[in-house]
């Protein structure tokens, strides 16, 4: 079952608490999101540490009910 | 707890393969568009790499997820080291961050044509 987009940015906001979100539905089928996360939690954390973090946040879901997350991160704006 | 047993089938790999992609499909035939941006990416720099279909192999499958720690395929190793996924993987292309990884680790890239 898919995921509406705003579960998705709840979901991440609670878990990573000042995060900004950006998510735009790829293909208009609630299922093939990509997402920008910011935080200043991210810095001085590797790549894979900072997807981890956003995987946490989702709590299992991703690989589940939500099939396809394109996922940008960073620690500020560039 | 004693870990799963398919975790030394994936430590043997990672190991036997200095460039190992576990993904949905074959480098060849990839099945999902996140693989197949994942192999293009590899392809462009001319790295050999071993593919694994986790398709065919469910253990594997759930497998290489908890060994990672890691919810999605495709998933990179490069010299026993997980790099990341395809997002991670396209970044690290797009920046020349993926090149440098290879050159500093020892991996032979293929002259560009």
């Amino acid at each position: 079952m898919p995921m509406q987009a705003d579960d998705i940015i709840r979901l991440i906001k609670d878990g990573i608490p000042g995060a900004e979100v950006e998510i735009q539905d790829l293909a208009g089928d609630g299922d093939h999101y990509a997402a920008t996360v910011i935080s200043t939690a991210f810095t001085g954390k590797s790549k894979i540490q900072q997807h981890q973090m956003v995987y946490g946040a989702l709590g299992g879901r991703m690989g589940g009910v939500l099939h396809a997350l394109k996922l940008t991160t960073m620690a500020q704006r560039p | 707890m004693s870990e799963p047993e398919v975790f030394e089938r994936i430590r043997d790999e990672i190991g036997k393969n200095d460039v190992l992609l576990f993904m949905k499909g074959t480098p060849v035939f990839p099945q999902c568009g996140f693989s197949a941006a994942t192999v293009d990416a590899l392809s462009q720099l001319g790295v050999k790499f071993h593919g694994i279909n986790i398709l065919v192999d469910p253990e594997l499958r759930e497998g290489i997820k908890q060994f990672s720690q890691w919810p999605t395929i495709p998933q990179l190793y490069v010299k026993g080291e997980f790099v990341g996924g395809c997002d991670i993987v396209r970044e690290m292309f797009e920046t020349g961050e993926l090149e440098q990884l290879f050159k500093e680790k020892g991996v032979a890239l293929a002259e560009a044509a």
